[in-house]
């Protein structure tokens, strides 16, 4: 009723492989960034956009490039860190090479830097595969991690150890830094998430991405129709590391504002697995609501008592919150092993049919 | 040309000269080598029966250490705190198969490793909730375990081999043989390596794969508990022992997943190479290289032997 393709005739070829070919889609995706870009901004509190949607973005592009590996190529991966550190590093070192160059350019450069990185520790793909590359890619995470610590040049031999963000400005605007204003850097991050998001898609309804698909749903029969494994296993572990960077510095310089190794350590890879997961495996949208739901949970948990006028010891809180979060995480992982994707699909089919049950 | 040199013949050099204190690093990387080997083993057994990766063996220890040591502090005494946790981990067992396995049959394996991380999370939060955050001492004096070393005269020099260490090799290569009789000479035992060969064939036997996997998920608790031990009475009990855990995937991936062999072999493999390279090649690169450099080590093995040493041979049809 509410939902329906009926009577949208497609009438050539290029409306047929179109992004949204539904009218609907169109009109939800244009109103959900008009929200996002104009009506976020002008309500939302330093609080709500610092702490809770530029987080959620910057996560959720992250999930997406993990997501471009382990969902879409089959690959699994727990070094997602490692990259986002490799892509904050050297976001910090091009800034300080090239201090007048535009920021958005480094950000998005320091992604290819990650790229090269993913590249290489993706060259074992080649021999192994399912969890003992799993075991193999958490190399990468460890050793990133240990050279984040032990290679000073990396953060300018601060005594901190830590990268800090210099002040940049965009049209004499500030946008890093700790002068930029929340509502700059969260438009910032939209933009960069919105526009790298849609090449995903569109990477992903080519033959690049059909090749990944295929790989993923039977990597010998792939080989065998003539798709060149070497090659389209790399090129996943690139492009998934380019987002993955490009992530890892827009946390760095806009979410964050300074950035040490912690922040990228094993524990940030399982938390972006996790969102790729609950989200859904190979799903773009998935990437998303596993990362507001992640991110989300636990600060909702941890307001909760507040709210509901009980005093609990903040201690307790966050051991509640542990509990609790496993707990979910499993009984999601039981009602909807496909992941919060698959709920969408379901609730559109509803729409679909409403009022009629089937 | 002189960096070659510091790699190659340096070392050796090294080891050539205090051949007491290459024993010494040896006996060291034995020693952490059969812990990382121990929680191998759990990892292997529930892979072996379940096909699920258990990351949350590492927090399994942990909290089977916890356990023990805060009834211990509750006022139960040392053996009766003992059984208490074993009984502690059977049913520990008995829920996971009820409310993670019986639920997320058939799911793919990804879906069953995040469950895990779930199960991670509730133990973490369980644990610090129950008997709090900070570190423990292990009550090994009264556990009967021995302390202090010995320190024997050799190669012109001395090696000192803890006690505990010793203890720990002793029980670890106990529990191993008896795993090993359990496998193969009992009723249970050739049910689990049924349903470890195939679940369905198992199953259509007449073996009861919610029992099996209750009894493999209590053996790898019980193997957690002895881990805990001897873990925790080398250092303290604390949630910092969880990364131990990700110190025995390597271990995993150079064994092979579904091998107790090559869990305990890759675990000696592990250890020894991880002290030895962190000891002679380490200052090399400003140290520190413990933490990745068994990965290394792991993935140079994997790159001639996909399957890990003692995996079964990976057959792929179309």
């Amino acid at each position: 009723m509410f939902y329906r393709e009926v009577g949208q005739y497609k009438t050539s070829y290029a409306a047929d492989q179109a992004l949204l070919p539904i009218l609907q889609d169109r009109i939800g995706i244009a109103v959900i960034l008009l929200i996002a870009f104009v009506a976020v901004p002008l309500t939302a509190s330093n609080f709500a956009l610092d702490s809770v949607l530029i987080p959620i973005l910057v996560l959720s592009l992250a999930a997406t490039g993990l997501n471009l590996l382990t969902g879409y190529t089959g690959l699994l991966s727990l070094g997602t860190g490692g990259f986002m550190g490799v892509g904050a590093f050297a976001c910090y070192k091009l800034t300080t090479i090239f201090p007048n160059v535009n920021i958005i350019f480094l950000i998005l450069c320091s992604g290819f830097f990650a790229a090269a990185i993913g590249t290489v520790f993706g060259l074992p793909s080649l021999r192994i595969k399912g969890f003992y590359l799993a075991v193999a890619t958490l190399a990468a995470q460890f050793f990133l991690s240990w050279c984040f610590i032990r290679i000073p040049w990396l953060y300018n031999y601060n005594i901190s150890a830590s990268i800090e963000v210099p002040t940049k400005t965009l049209f004499g605007l500030a946008v890093t830094g700790p002068t930029a204003s929340s509502t700059t850097r969260y438009l910032l991050v939209l933009s960069i998430v919105t526009v790298l998001v849609l090449m995903a898609a569109n990477l992903m309804r080519g033959r690049i991405g059909r090749t990944w698909m295929a790989v993923r749903d039977m990597d010998l029969a792939a080989e065998l129709i003539g798709i060149r494994l070497y090659q389209t296993k790399l090129l996943a572990f690139a492009v998934s590391s380019f987002y993955c960077g490009v992530a890892g510095a827009m946390m760095a310089f806009l979410w964050l504002g300074n950035a040490e190794s912690e922040s990228f350590n094993i524990n940030q890879s399982f938390l972006i697995l996790f969102m790729v997961i609950i989200g859904g495996l190979g799903s773009l949208l998935g990437s998303f609501l596993g990362a507001a739901l992640i991110w989300g949970l636990p600060i909702v948990l941890r307001h909760a008592p507040a709210y509901l006028g009980l005093h609990i010891r903040s201690a307790t809180v966050d051991q509640s919150t542990f509990v609790i979060l496993g707990v979910l995480i499993i009984f999601f992982l039981i009602v909807e092993p496909h992941g919060l994707a698959r709920l969408w699909q379901i609730g559109k089919q509803k729409l679909r049919v409403w009022p009629f049950p089937y | 040309m002189h960096i070659l040199y510091s790699i190659f013949v340096d070392p050796f050099m090294q080891m050539a000269h205090a051949p007491d204190l290459l024993v010494q690093t040896l006996w060291d990387g034995l020693v952490s080598g059969v812990l990382y080997a121990l929680i191998a083993l759990g990892f292997v057994l529930i892979f072996k029966a379940s096909g699920v990766f258990n990351f949350a063996q590492g927090i399994m220890v942990v909290f089977a250490a916890l356990t023990l040591v805060g009834l211990n502090e509750h006022g139960v005494p040392a053996y009766l705190a003992l059984a208490l946790t074993v009984v502690v981990m059977l049913v520990l067992a008995i829920a996971v198969e009820r409310a993670i396995l019986r639920p997320l049959v058939n799911q793919p394996e990804i879906i069953l490793f995040m469950a895990t991380f779930g199960l991670t999370y509730v133990l973490i939060g369980l644990g610090e909730l129950i008997f709090g955050g900070d570190p423990k001492v292990m009550i090994s004096d009264q556990l009967g375990l021995p302390s202090g070393s010995y320190r024997i005269n050799m190669l012109g020099g001395y090696v000192q081999l803890q006690k505990i260490d010793i203890a720990a090799a002793i029980i670890a290569s106990l529990m191993v043989a008896g795993l090993g009789i359990v496998f193969n000479r009992t009723r249970i035992g050739r049910a689990l390596r049924a349903v470890a060969d195939s679940h369905r064939a198992a199953l259509s036997v007449g073996i009861s794969l919610e029992q099996i996997w209750v009894v493999v998920w209590f053996a790898a608790g019980v193997v957690a508990l002895a881990t805990g031990i001897m873990w925790g009475a080398r250092s303290n009990v604390s949630f910092a022992l969880e990364i131990i855990a990700l110190k025995a995937l390597p271990v995993l991936i150079l064994g092979g997943f579904t091998s107790i062999p090559g869990a305990i072999v890759g675990g000696l493999i592990i250890g020894v190479g991880e002290k030895m390279g962190e000891f002679y090649w380490g200052p090399l690169v400003g140290g520190g290289i413990e933490s990745w450099f068994a990965y290394v080590i792991a993935l140079v093995f994997l790159l001639f032997r996909p399957q890990g040493l003692f995996g079964e041979r990976i057959i792929e049809r179309l």
